[in-house]
Protein backbone atom coordinates (compact mmCIF):
# COMPACT_ATOMS: atom_id res chain seq x y z
CA UNK A 1 0.00 0.00 0.00
CA UNK A 2 1.02 3.64 -0.91
CA UNK A 3 1.26 6.63 1.60
CA UNK A 4 2.50 9.54 0.79
CA UNK A 5 1.70 11.54 4.31
CA UNK A 6 -0.84 13.26 2.92
CA UNK A 7 -3.46 11.13 5.00
CA UNK A 8 -1.07 12.59 8.73
CA UNK A 9 -1.91 15.96 7.76
CA UNK A 10 -5.93 16.15 6.12
CA UNK A 11 -8.87 13.98 5.56
CA UNK A 12 -8.28 11.51 3.32
CA UNK A 13 -10.21 11.65 0.15
CA UNK A 14 -12.89 9.35 -0.27
CA UNK A 15 -13.91 9.81 -3.68
CA UNK A 16 -13.79 7.42 -6.70
CA UNK A 17 -13.89 7.60 -9.95
CA UNK A 18 -16.46 5.35 -12.38
CA UNK A 19 -16.62 6.01 -16.05
CA UNK A 20 -16.74 9.35 -15.52
CA UNK A 21 -19.21 10.12 -12.45
CA UNK A 22 -17.36 11.25 -9.43
CA UNK A 23 -18.63 9.59 -6.08
CA UNK A 24 -18.17 11.43 -2.99
CA UNK A 25 -16.96 8.27 -1.06
CA UNK A 26 -16.94 4.24 -2.52
CA UNK A 27 -20.01 3.35 -0.71
CA UNK A 28 -23.45 2.05 -2.24
CA UNK A 29 -26.62 0.66 -1.78
CA UNK A 30 -27.18 -2.59 -3.37
CA UNK A 31 -29.81 -2.45 -5.16
CA UNK A 32 -33.34 -4.19 -3.55
CA UNK A 33 -32.36 -3.48 -0.32
CA UNK A 34 -32.79 0.39 -0.13
CA UNK A 35 -36.01 0.78 -2.44
CA UNK A 36 -35.83 3.97 -3.70
CA UNK A 37 -34.21 5.85 -0.38
CA UNK A 38 -37.57 7.18 0.76
CA UNK A 39 -37.39 4.55 3.23
CA UNK A 40 -34.59 4.65 4.51
CA UNK A 41 -34.20 8.42 4.34
CA UNK A 42 -35.28 8.44 7.95
CA UNK A 43 -32.25 6.69 9.27
CA UNK A 44 -30.26 7.91 6.72
CA UNK A 45 -28.65 11.13 5.35
CA UNK A 46 -28.67 10.30 1.51
CA UNK A 47 -26.70 13.14 0.95
CA UNK A 48 -23.98 11.32 2.50
CA UNK A 49 -24.41 8.26 0.21
CA UNK A 50 -22.13 7.69 -2.85
CA UNK A 51 -24.42 6.45 -4.47
CA UNK A 52 -28.17 4.83 -4.45
CA UNK A 53 -28.98 1.94 -6.71
CA UNK A 54 -32.62 2.01 -6.75
CA UNK A 55 -34.66 -1.45 -6.30
CA UNK A 56 -34.77 -2.69 -10.17
CA UNK A 57 -37.33 -1.16 -12.33
CA UNK A 58 -39.11 -2.31 -15.59
CA UNK A 59 -40.96 -1.34 -18.36
CA UNK A 60 -44.34 -2.23 -16.23
CA UNK A 61 -45.27 -2.57 -12.56
CA UNK A 62 -44.44 -6.53 -11.68
CA UNK A 63 -46.32 -8.42 -8.79
CA UNK A 64 -43.59 -10.36 -8.40
CA UNK A 65 -43.72 -13.76 -6.69
CA UNK A 66 -46.52 -14.87 -3.67
CA UNK A 67 -45.34 -15.08 -0.32
CA UNK A 68 -43.23 -15.66 1.86
CA UNK A 69 -40.70 -14.38 0.08
CA UNK A 70 -37.72 -14.41 2.59
CA UNK A 71 -36.32 -16.37 4.88
CA UNK A 72 -33.43 -16.19 7.69
CA UNK A 73 -30.52 -18.57 6.80
CA UNK A 74 -27.52 -18.69 9.31
CA UNK A 75 -25.20 -15.91 8.75
CA UNK A 76 -27.76 -14.54 5.82
CA UNK A 77 -31.14 -14.84 3.97
CA UNK A 78 -32.64 -15.87 1.27
CA UNK A 79 -35.38 -13.73 -1.05
CA UNK A 80 -37.50 -14.65 -3.70
CA UNK A 81 -39.48 -10.83 -4.10
CA UNK A 82 -39.46 -11.62 -7.85
CA UNK A 83 -38.76 -7.80 -8.64
CA UNK A 84 -41.86 -6.35 -7.36
CA UNK A 85 -41.90 -3.03 -8.96
CA UNK A 86 -44.46 0.07 -9.85
CA UNK A 87 -42.68 0.43 -13.48
CA UNK A 88 -40.84 3.00 -14.92
CA UNK A 89 -43.60 5.58 -15.17
CA UNK A 90 -44.73 5.57 -11.66
CA UNK A 91 -40.48 5.59 -10.85
CA UNK A 92 -39.59 8.31 -12.90
CA UNK A 93 -42.31 10.38 -11.64
CA UNK A 94 -42.31 9.41 -8.11
CA UNK A 95 -38.98 7.51 -7.26
CA UNK A 96 -36.31 9.58 -9.11
CA UNK A 97 -38.21 12.87 -8.52
CA UNK A 98 -37.25 12.15 -5.01
CA UNK A 99 -33.90 11.00 -5.46
CA UNK A 100 -32.70 14.43 -7.11
CA UNK A 101 -33.33 16.34 -4.09
CA UNK A 102 -30.08 14.73 -2.51
CA UNK A 103 -26.54 15.42 -3.37
CA UNK A 104 -25.96 11.88 -3.86
CA UNK A 105 -25.21 9.88 -7.54
CA UNK A 106 -28.55 8.05 -8.69
CA UNK A 107 -27.81 4.79 -10.29
CA UNK A 108 -31.05 2.93 -11.98
CA UNK A 109 -31.22 -0.43 -11.57
CA UNK A 110 -33.21 -1.73 -14.63
CA UNK A 111 -34.87 -4.99 -15.22
CA UNK A 112 -36.76 -6.53 -18.07
CA UNK A 113 -38.15 -10.35 -19.00
CA UNK A 114 -36.84 -9.75 -22.25
CA UNK A 115 -34.45 -7.49 -24.04
CA UNK A 116 -37.10 -5.97 -25.30
CA UNK A 117 -38.16 -4.81 -22.21
CA UNK A 118 -34.55 -3.86 -20.95
CA UNK A 119 -34.15 -1.35 -24.24
CA UNK A 120 -37.52 0.18 -23.08
CA UNK A 121 -36.84 0.74 -19.57
CA UNK A 122 -33.02 2.22 -20.94
CA UNK A 123 -34.37 4.47 -23.38
CA UNK A 124 -37.51 5.83 -21.20
CA UNK A 125 -34.32 7.02 -18.82
CA UNK A 126 -32.47 8.49 -21.60
CA UNK A 127 -33.07 11.64 -20.94
CA UNK A 128 -33.86 11.11 -16.97
CA UNK A 129 -31.94 12.56 -14.71
CA UNK A 130 -29.86 9.45 -13.58
CA UNK A 131 -26.11 9.28 -13.05
CA UNK A 132 -25.68 5.69 -14.41
CA UNK A 133 -27.47 2.36 -15.04
CA UNK A 134 -27.03 -0.72 -13.57
CA UNK A 135 -28.26 -3.74 -15.38
CA UNK A 136 -30.04 -6.58 -13.57
CA UNK A 137 -29.04 -9.44 -16.21
CA UNK A 138 -28.76 -11.83 -12.93
CA UNK A 139 -31.63 -11.92 -10.63
CA UNK A 140 -31.95 -15.98 -9.66
CA UNK A 141 -35.58 -15.35 -8.87
CA UNK A 142 -36.83 -13.95 -12.35
CA UNK A 143 -36.23 -16.66 -15.69
CA UNK A 144 -37.70 -16.14 -19.23
CA UNK A 145 -36.77 -19.49 -20.69
CA UNK A 146 -33.84 -22.07 -18.85
CA UNK A 147 -31.23 -19.66 -18.17
CA UNK A 148 -30.46 -15.91 -17.05
CA UNK A 149 -28.77 -13.52 -19.86
CA UNK A 150 -26.20 -12.93 -17.53
CA UNK A 151 -25.38 -17.01 -17.18
CA UNK A 152 -24.37 -17.12 -20.50
CA UNK A 153 -21.16 -15.23 -22.03
CA UNK A 154 -22.45 -14.96 -25.81
CA UNK A 155 -26.07 -13.37 -23.93
CA UNK A 156 -24.62 -11.05 -21.89
CA UNK A 157 -22.21 -9.56 -24.29
CA UNK A 158 -24.81 -8.99 -26.86
CA UNK A 159 -27.95 -7.88 -24.56
CA UNK A 160 -24.69 -5.38 -23.19
CA UNK A 161 -23.88 -4.22 -26.69
CA UNK A 162 -27.55 -3.70 -27.78
CA UNK A 163 -27.92 -1.53 -24.23
CA UNK A 164 -24.86 0.58 -24.77
CA UNK A 165 -25.81 1.31 -28.28
CA UNK A 166 -28.71 3.71 -26.80
CA UNK A 167 -27.83 4.29 -23.08
CA UNK A 168 -27.40 7.87 -22.47
CA UNK A 169 -25.86 6.93 -19.04
CA UNK A 170 -22.88 4.77 -18.26
CA UNK A 171 -23.99 0.87 -18.07
CA UNK A 172 -23.13 -1.07 -15.50
CA UNK A 173 -23.44 -4.84 -16.19
CA UNK A 174 -25.10 -6.67 -12.76
CA UNK A 175 -23.19 -10.42 -12.74
CA UNK A 176 -24.47 -13.45 -11.08
CA UNK A 177 -22.27 -16.17 -9.18
CA UNK A 178 -24.39 -18.74 -10.22
CA UNK A 179 -21.98 -19.33 -13.07
CA UNK A 180 -19.13 -21.69 -13.43
CA UNK A 181 -16.09 -19.11 -14.37
CA UNK A 182 -17.13 -15.40 -13.36
CA UNK A 183 -14.06 -14.27 -14.94
CA UNK A 184 -15.51 -15.44 -18.53
CA UNK A 185 -18.72 -13.58 -17.94
CA UNK A 186 -16.93 -10.44 -16.34
CA UNK A 187 -14.83 -10.43 -20.14
CA UNK A 188 -18.68 -10.52 -21.85
CA UNK A 189 -19.70 -7.63 -20.11
CA UNK A 190 -16.37 -5.83 -21.26
CA UNK A 191 -16.00 -7.09 -24.75
CA UNK A 192 -20.36 -6.24 -25.40
CA UNK A 193 -19.11 -2.32 -24.28
CA UNK A 194 -20.12 -1.94 -20.21
CA UNK A 195 -18.45 1.01 -18.77
CA UNK A 196 -18.60 -0.97 -15.22
CA UNK A 197 -19.22 -4.48 -13.61
CA UNK A 198 -21.03 -5.04 -10.47
CA UNK A 199 -21.11 -8.27 -8.51
CA UNK A 200 -22.27 -10.32 -6.65
CA UNK A 201 -25.99 -10.96 -6.91
CA UNK A 202 -27.23 -13.08 -4.65
CA UNK A 203 -26.18 -17.01 -5.08
CA UNK A 204 -29.44 -19.53 -5.19
CA UNK A 205 -30.68 -21.04 -2.51
CA UNK A 206 -33.01 -22.85 -0.37
CA UNK A 207 -34.30 -23.42 3.33
CA UNK A 208 -36.91 -26.56 3.81
CA UNK A 209 -38.85 -26.22 6.82
CA UNK A 210 -38.48 -29.77 8.57
CA UNK A 211 -41.55 -30.17 10.79
CA UNK A 212 -43.93 -29.27 8.16
CA UNK A 213 -41.95 -30.81 5.57
CA UNK A 214 -42.58 -27.91 3.32
CA UNK A 215 -39.71 -25.17 1.51
CA UNK A 216 -39.95 -21.93 3.15
CA UNK A 217 -40.37 -19.85 0.44
CA UNK A 218 -42.94 -19.76 -2.54
CA UNK A 219 -40.78 -19.94 -4.73
CA UNK A 220 -38.58 -22.90 -3.15
CA UNK A 221 -35.62 -21.15 -4.36
CA UNK A 222 -33.87 -17.98 -3.27
CA UNK A 223 -31.26 -15.81 -3.51
CA UNK A 224 -29.08 -15.54 -0.37
CA UNK A 225 -27.37 -12.10 0.74
CA UNK A 226 -25.66 -11.33 3.85
CA UNK A 227 -22.25 -12.33 5.51
CA UNK A 228 -22.78 -16.13 4.56
CA UNK A 229 -21.78 -15.31 1.37
CA UNK A 230 -19.21 -12.46 1.26
CA UNK A 231 -16.07 -14.82 1.32
CA UNK A 232 -17.87 -16.09 -2.29
CA UNK A 233 -17.86 -12.28 -3.13
CA UNK A 234 -14.46 -11.48 -2.32
CA UNK A 235 -13.26 -14.16 -4.00
CA UNK A 236 -15.29 -13.46 -7.57
CA UNK A 237 -14.29 -9.22 -7.27
CA UNK A 238 -10.87 -10.86 -7.26
CA UNK A 239 -11.06 -12.99 -10.02
CA UNK A 240 -13.02 -10.63 -12.11
CA UNK A 241 -10.70 -8.05 -10.96
CA UNK A 242 -7.38 -9.66 -12.90
CA UNK A 243 -9.58 -10.26 -16.07
CA UNK A 244 -10.91 -6.95 -16.92
CA UNK A 245 -9.71 -3.22 -16.92
CA UNK A 246 -13.63 -1.76 -16.51
CA UNK A 247 -13.96 -0.71 -12.73
CA UNK A 248 -15.63 -3.15 -10.24
CA UNK A 249 -18.65 -2.20 -7.81
CA UNK A 250 -18.02 -5.27 -5.52
CA UNK A 251 -20.89 -6.49 -2.89
CA UNK A 252 -21.88 -9.10 -0.78
CA UNK A 253 -22.63 -9.34 2.73
CA UNK A 254 -21.06 -6.01 3.41
CA UNK A 255 -21.35 -5.64 7.21
CA UNK A 256 -18.63 -3.38 8.43
CA UNK A 257 -15.99 -0.68 6.84
CA UNK A 258 -13.56 -3.68 6.90
CA UNK A 259 -15.58 -5.71 4.72
CA UNK A 260 -15.84 -2.76 2.18
CA UNK A 261 -12.19 -2.65 2.17
CA UNK A 262 -11.68 -6.00 1.88
CA UNK A 263 -13.58 -5.61 -0.95
CA UNK A 264 -12.01 -2.84 -2.31
CA UNK A 265 -8.21 -4.63 -1.65
CA UNK A 266 -9.72 -7.37 -3.89
CA UNK A 267 -10.28 -5.01 -6.81
CA UNK A 268 -13.43 -3.21 -6.22
CA UNK A 269 -13.67 0.59 -7.17
CA UNK A 270 -16.86 0.98 -4.99
CA UNK A 271 -19.08 -0.92 -2.71
CA UNK A 272 -22.52 -1.65 -1.94
CA UNK A 273 -23.98 -2.22 1.17
CA UNK A 274 -26.74 -4.44 0.98
CA UNK A 275 -28.70 -7.55 3.24
CA UNK A 276 -27.12 -5.74 6.18
CA UNK A 277 -29.26 -2.70 5.72
CA UNK A 278 -32.06 -4.68 7.44
CA UNK A 279 -29.61 -5.76 10.13
CA UNK A 280 -28.64 -1.78 10.80
CA UNK A 281 -30.61 0.72 8.90
CA UNK A 282 -28.08 3.62 9.75
CA UNK A 283 -24.70 0.77 8.34
CA UNK A 284 -24.13 2.62 5.34
CA UNK A 285 -22.46 5.53 7.04
CA UNK A 286 -21.01 4.22 9.70
CA UNK A 287 -19.38 1.93 6.99
CA UNK A 288 -18.29 5.61 5.42
CA UNK A 289 -17.07 6.68 7.99
CA UNK A 290 -15.19 3.35 8.93
CA UNK A 291 -13.26 3.68 6.04
CA UNK A 292 -12.32 6.97 6.57
CA UNK A 293 -10.77 5.74 9.87
CA UNK A 294 -8.72 2.78 8.04
CA UNK A 295 -7.54 5.10 5.42
CA UNK A 296 -6.21 7.58 8.36
CA UNK A 297 -4.89 4.76 10.31
CA UNK A 298 -2.67 3.56 7.68
CA UNK A 299 -1.83 6.77 6.39
CA UNK A 300 -3.23 6.26 3.39
CA UNK A 301 -4.85 9.42 1.20
CA UNK A 302 -6.84 8.15 -0.56
CA UNK A 303 -9.64 5.55 -0.90
CA UNK A 304 -9.20 5.08 -4.70
CA UNK A 305 -5.34 3.43 -3.84
CA UNK A 306 -7.35 0.41 -2.14
CA UNK A 307 -8.59 -0.85 -5.48
CA UNK A 308 -6.53 -3.90 -6.21
CA UNK A 309 -3.78 -3.53 -3.78
CA UNK A 310 -3.43 -6.91 -2.61
CA UNK A 311 -3.67 -7.93 -6.89
CA UNK B 1 -32.44 10.73 12.04
CA UNK B 2 -34.30 7.59 13.28
CA UNK B 3 -32.13 4.83 14.59
CA UNK B 4 -32.55 1.51 16.35
CA UNK B 5 -33.21 2.18 20.20
CA UNK B 6 -31.31 -0.03 22.95
CA UNK B 7 -33.30 -1.16 25.27
CA UNK B 8 -33.07 -2.88 28.60
CA UNK B 9 -34.62 -5.80 29.74
CA UNK B 10 -36.37 -5.02 32.81
CA UNK B 11 -38.90 -8.07 32.85
CA UNK B 12 -38.70 -11.35 31.25
CA UNK B 13 -40.63 -14.93 32.06
CA UNK B 14 -42.95 -17.16 30.11
CA UNK B 15 -46.85 -16.88 30.65
CA UNK B 16 -47.67 -20.29 29.56
CA UNK B 17 -45.91 -22.96 27.31
CA UNK B 18 -44.08 -20.93 24.28
CA UNK B 19 -45.09 -17.76 25.66
CA UNK B 20 -42.66 -14.89 26.46
CA UNK B 21 -43.56 -12.13 28.32
CA UNK B 22 -40.44 -9.39 27.90
CA UNK B 23 -40.53 -5.92 28.73
CA UNK B 24 -38.14 -3.58 27.66
CA UNK B 25 -37.26 -0.28 28.66
CA UNK B 26 -36.28 3.01 26.74
CA UNK B 27 -33.23 4.86 27.56
CA UNK B 28 -33.63 7.18 30.00
CA UNK B 29 -32.97 10.28 27.62
CA UNK B 30 -35.54 9.20 25.39
CA UNK B 31 -38.36 10.58 24.31
CA UNK B 32 -40.46 7.19 23.20
CA UNK B 33 -43.17 7.65 20.60
CA UNK B 34 -46.56 7.14 21.49
CA UNK B 35 -47.64 4.06 20.63
CA UNK B 36 -51.16 3.31 18.61
CA UNK B 37 -52.10 -0.71 19.46
CA UNK B 38 -52.03 -2.67 16.58
CA UNK B 39 -48.39 -1.20 16.42
CA UNK B 40 -44.99 -3.64 15.79
CA UNK B 41 -41.27 -3.04 16.22
CA UNK B 42 -38.27 -5.19 15.26
CA UNK B 43 -36.47 -7.22 17.96
CA UNK B 44 -32.90 -8.26 17.12
CA UNK B 45 -32.20 -11.09 19.25
CA UNK B 46 -28.52 -10.97 20.38
CA UNK B 47 -26.43 -13.53 18.24
CA UNK B 48 -24.52 -12.62 15.13
CA UNK B 49 -26.07 -15.26 12.89
CA UNK B 50 -29.49 -13.72 12.59
CA UNK B 51 -29.54 -10.51 10.93
CA UNK B 52 -33.53 -9.20 10.80
CA UNK B 53 -35.17 -8.06 13.16
CA UNK B 54 -38.64 -9.95 14.79
CA UNK B 55 -41.04 -8.29 14.26
CA UNK B 56 -43.66 -8.61 17.20
CA UNK B 57 -46.53 -6.58 18.01
CA UNK B 58 -47.28 -4.29 20.94
CA UNK B 59 -48.77 -5.72 24.26
CA UNK B 60 -48.63 -2.86 26.22
CA UNK B 61 -47.08 0.59 26.26
CA UNK B 62 -46.15 2.26 29.76
CA UNK B 63 -45.28 5.89 28.86
CA UNK B 64 -44.48 6.65 33.02
CA UNK B 65 -42.31 3.83 33.19
CA UNK B 66 -40.96 4.55 29.33
CA UNK B 67 -41.49 0.62 29.04
CA UNK B 68 -42.70 -1.35 26.18
CA UNK B 69 -43.93 -4.82 26.88
CA UNK B 70 -44.23 -8.06 24.48
CA UNK B 71 -45.41 -10.95 24.24
CA UNK B 72 -44.53 -13.79 21.94
CA UNK B 73 -44.08 -17.12 21.16
CA UNK B 74 -40.85 -19.00 20.77
CA UNK B 75 -40.99 -20.17 17.33
CA UNK B 76 -37.73 -20.19 16.38
CA UNK B 77 -33.89 -20.18 16.58
CA UNK B 78 -34.41 -16.13 17.09
CA UNK B 79 -37.35 -16.23 19.32
CA UNK B 80 -36.06 -18.38 21.53
CA UNK B 81 -32.30 -16.12 21.47
CA UNK B 82 -34.76 -13.03 22.59
CA UNK B 83 -36.71 -15.04 25.37
CA UNK B 84 -33.21 -16.43 26.79
CA UNK B 85 -32.50 -12.58 27.72
CA UNK B 86 -31.84 -12.09 31.50
CA UNK B 87 -33.23 -8.71 33.17
CA UNK B 88 -30.64 -6.28 33.00
CA UNK B 89 -29.28 -7.27 29.65
CA UNK B 90 -30.02 -5.06 26.13
CA UNK B 91 -31.86 -5.31 23.45
CA UNK B 92 -31.63 -3.70 20.05
CA UNK B 93 -35.08 -2.61 18.69
CA UNK B 94 -36.24 -0.70 15.78
CA UNK B 95 -39.37 1.33 15.52
CA UNK B 96 -42.44 1.64 16.13
CA UNK B 97 -43.10 -0.02 13.11
CA UNK B 98 -46.72 -0.21 10.95
CA UNK B 99 -49.80 1.78 11.09
CA UNK B 100 -51.97 0.50 14.11
CA UNK B 101 -55.62 0.37 14.59
CA UNK B 102 -57.66 4.10 14.15
CA UNK B 103 -59.05 4.17 17.11
CA UNK B 104 -61.54 7.37 15.71
CA UNK B 105 -63.21 3.86 13.40
CA UNK B 106 -63.78 2.15 16.96
CA UNK B 107 -64.77 4.79 20.04
CA UNK B 108 -68.30 5.04 20.91
CA UNK B 109 -68.82 1.95 18.96
CA UNK B 110 -69.60 -1.94 20.34
CA UNK B 111 -66.02 -3.24 19.42
CA UNK B 112 -65.70 -7.01 19.03
CA UNK B 113 -61.83 -7.83 19.67
CA UNK B 114 -60.94 -11.25 18.49
CA UNK B 115 -57.41 -13.02 19.69
CA UNK B 116 -55.93 -16.24 18.52
CA UNK B 117 -53.14 -17.57 20.00
CA UNK B 118 -50.20 -15.26 19.42
CA UNK B 119 -52.39 -12.84 17.78
CA UNK B 120 -53.76 -12.08 21.11
CA UNK B 121 -51.18 -10.02 22.73
CA UNK B 122 -51.75 -6.63 20.51
CA UNK B 123 -55.10 -7.38 21.26
CA UNK B 124 -54.08 -6.13 25.01
CA UNK B 125 -52.82 -2.90 24.03
CA UNK B 126 -56.16 -2.05 22.08
CA UNK B 127 -58.05 -2.55 24.53
CA UNK B 128 -56.61 -0.58 27.32
CA UNK B 129 -56.73 2.44 24.73
CA UNK B 130 -61.00 1.51 24.27
CA UNK B 131 -61.21 1.12 27.65
CA UNK B 132 -60.48 5.41 28.09
CA UNK B 133 -62.60 5.76 25.28
CA UNK B 134 -66.31 7.00 26.61
CA UNK B 135 -69.25 5.16 25.54
CA UNK B 136 -67.14 2.38 23.87
CA UNK B 137 -68.32 -1.35 24.81
CA UNK B 138 -65.54 -3.37 24.68
CA UNK B 139 -66.12 -7.60 24.31
CA UNK B 140 -62.85 -9.56 23.61
CA UNK B 141 -63.00 -13.05 22.57
CA UNK B 142 -59.87 -14.66 22.58
CA UNK B 143 -59.11 -18.05 21.43
CA UNK B 144 -56.60 -20.55 22.69
CA UNK B 145 -55.02 -24.30 22.64
CA UNK B 146 -56.06 -24.93 25.69
CA UNK B 147 -56.50 -23.99 29.79
CA UNK B 148 -52.42 -22.92 29.48
CA UNK B 149 -53.84 -19.39 29.07
CA UNK B 150 -52.37 -16.23 28.91
CA UNK B 151 -53.48 -12.15 29.87
CA UNK B 152 -57.07 -13.25 30.71
CA UNK B 153 -56.14 -11.33 33.84
CA UNK B 154 -55.38 -8.22 32.12
CA UNK B 155 -57.57 -8.32 29.58
CA UNK B 156 -60.57 -8.79 31.88
CA UNK B 157 -59.40 -4.75 33.33
CA UNK B 158 -60.40 -3.47 29.97
CA UNK B 159 -63.26 -5.67 28.23
CA UNK B 160 -66.02 -8.30 28.70
CA UNK B 161 -63.41 -11.51 27.96
CA UNK B 162 -64.99 -14.63 26.27
CA UNK B 163 -62.46 -17.66 26.05
CA UNK B 164 -62.61 -20.31 23.38
CA UNK B 165 -59.95 -23.04 23.76
CA UNK B 166 -59.56 -25.75 21.18
CA UNK B 167 -59.65 -28.80 23.27
CA UNK B 168 -62.83 -27.04 25.37
CA UNK B 169 -61.07 -27.22 28.86
CA UNK B 170 -61.81 -23.48 29.26
CA UNK B 171 -64.58 -21.42 27.81
CA UNK B 172 -66.13 -22.32 24.83
CA UNK B 173 -64.89 -25.19 22.74
CA UNK B 174 -63.68 -24.58 19.38
CA UNK B 175 -62.68 -21.27 18.06
CA UNK B 176 -63.24 -17.40 19.50
CA UNK B 177 -66.35 -17.13 16.59
CA UNK B 178 -67.81 -20.35 18.49
CA UNK B 179 -67.28 -18.62 21.82
CA UNK B 180 -68.79 -14.91 20.01
CA UNK B 181 -71.83 -16.88 18.92
CA UNK B 182 -72.57 -19.18 21.94
CA UNK B 183 -72.53 -15.70 23.81
CA UNK B 184 -74.54 -14.00 21.12
CA UNK B 185 -72.30 -10.94 21.08
CA UNK B 186 -73.83 -8.04 19.03
CA UNK B 187 -70.97 -5.89 17.98
CA UNK B 188 -70.73 -2.60 15.08
CA UNK B 189 -66.97 -3.47 14.55
CA UNK B 190 -64.68 -6.24 14.60
CA UNK B 191 -60.81 -6.28 15.01
CA UNK B 192 -59.33 -9.26 14.89
CA UNK B 193 -55.44 -10.46 14.73
CA UNK B 194 -54.36 -14.17 14.54
CA UNK B 195 -53.84 -16.81 12.14
CA UNK B 196 -54.75 -16.93 8.87
CA UNK B 197 -57.98 -19.18 8.73
CA UNK B 198 -59.30 -17.44 11.56
CA UNK B 199 -59.12 -14.44 9.82
CA UNK B 200 -60.59 -15.72 7.03
CA UNK B 201 -63.29 -16.90 9.20
CA UNK B 202 -63.28 -13.47 10.65
CA UNK B 203 -64.29 -11.45 7.30
CA UNK B 204 -66.25 -13.91 6.21
CA UNK B 205 -68.13 -13.12 10.00
CA UNK B 206 -68.10 -9.68 9.37
CA UNK B 207 -69.78 -9.26 5.85
CA UNK B 208 -72.38 -11.49 6.94
CA UNK B 209 -73.02 -9.18 9.60
CA UNK B 210 -72.90 -6.03 8.01
CA UNK B 211 -70.08 -4.41 10.13
CA UNK B 212 -66.78 -3.60 9.18
CA UNK B 213 -63.38 -5.76 9.87
CA UNK B 214 -60.08 -4.37 10.49
CA UNK B 215 -57.18 -7.26 10.23
CA UNK B 216 -54.01 -7.44 11.45
CA UNK B 217 -51.72 -9.41 9.15
CA UNK B 218 -48.49 -11.40 9.74
CA UNK B 219 -45.98 -12.61 7.16
CA UNK B 220 -42.12 -13.42 7.22
CA UNK B 221 -40.85 -9.76 7.09
CA UNK B 222 -37.03 -8.91 6.43
CA UNK B 223 -36.30 -4.75 6.62
CA UNK B 224 -39.69 -3.94 8.13
CA UNK B 225 -39.63 -0.25 7.04
CA UNK B 226 -41.15 -1.08 3.34
CA UNK B 227 -38.02 -1.20 1.46
CA UNK B 228 -37.79 -4.75 0.43
CA UNK B 229 -40.82 -5.80 -0.23
CA UNK B 230 -41.10 -9.02 1.26
CA UNK B 231 -43.60 -8.86 3.64
CA UNK B 232 -46.52 -8.56 1.26
CA UNK B 233 -50.64 -9.11 1.12
CA UNK B 234 -52.99 -9.05 -1.93
CA UNK B 235 -55.02 -6.18 -2.13
CA UNK B 236 -58.39 -6.09 -4.08
CA UNK B 237 -57.41 -2.32 -5.28
CA UNK B 238 -53.68 -1.13 -6.74
CA UNK B 239 -51.42 -0.53 -4.13
CA UNK B 240 -50.37 2.53 -3.36
CA UNK B 241 -46.80 1.51 -3.70
CA UNK B 242 -45.94 -0.71 -6.42
CA UNK B 243 -48.80 0.27 -8.01
CA UNK B 244 -50.25 -3.94 -8.75
CA UNK B 245 -52.01 -5.26 -5.68
CA UNK B 246 -49.21 -6.10 -3.37
CA UNK B 247 -49.57 -3.83 0.06
CA UNK B 248 -46.96 -4.14 2.21
CA UNK B 249 -47.58 -5.18 5.37
CA UNK B 250 -45.00 -3.67 7.33
CA UNK B 251 -46.05 0.05 6.19
CA UNK B 252 -49.21 0.03 4.85
CA UNK B 253 -50.22 -2.88 7.51
CA UNK B 254 -50.12 -4.49 9.36
CA UNK B 255 -53.81 -3.48 9.94
CA UNK B 256 -56.34 -3.59 7.34
CA UNK B 257 -59.72 -3.03 6.55
CA UNK B 258 -61.05 -6.82 5.65
CA UNK B 259 -62.67 -5.40 2.36
CA UNK B 260 -59.00 -3.91 1.42
CA UNK B 261 -57.33 -7.46 1.57
CA UNK B 262 -57.64 -10.61 -0.28
CA UNK B 263 -56.57 -13.35 1.88
CA UNK B 264 -58.35 -15.94 -0.26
Amino acid sequence: MSSNGIAKTGKPDLSVEIAGVTFKNPVMTASGTFGSGMEYSEFVDLNRLGAVVTKGVANVPWEGNPTPRVAEVYGGMLNAIGLQNPGIDVFIERDLAFLTQFDTKVIVNVCGHTEEEYLEVVERLADQPADMLEINVSCPNVKQGAIQFGQDPKCLSEITEKIKRIAKQPVIMKLTPNVTDIAEMARAAEAGGADAISLINTITGMKIDIEKRRFVLANKTGGLSGPAIKPVAVRMVWQAAQAVKIPIIGMGGIASAEDAVEFMLAGATAVAVGAMNFHDPCLTVKVIDGIGQYLTRHSIAAAKELTGAVL
Amino acid sequence: MKKKTTMTVTDIRFLAEGICSMTLKYPENAAPEEVRPGQFAGLYPNDPSKLLPRPISICRFDPEKKELRFVFRTAGAGTLSLAAQKTGDTVDMLGLLGNGYDIEKLAGKRVLLLGGGIGIPPMLELAAALFKEPGTDVTAAMGYRDRDMFLTEELRRYARLLIATEDGSAGTKGNVLDAVRANAVEADVVCACGPMPMLRAVKRFAREAGIPAYLSLEERMACGVGACLGCVTKTAKVDGHSHVRNARICTEGPVFDAEEVEIG
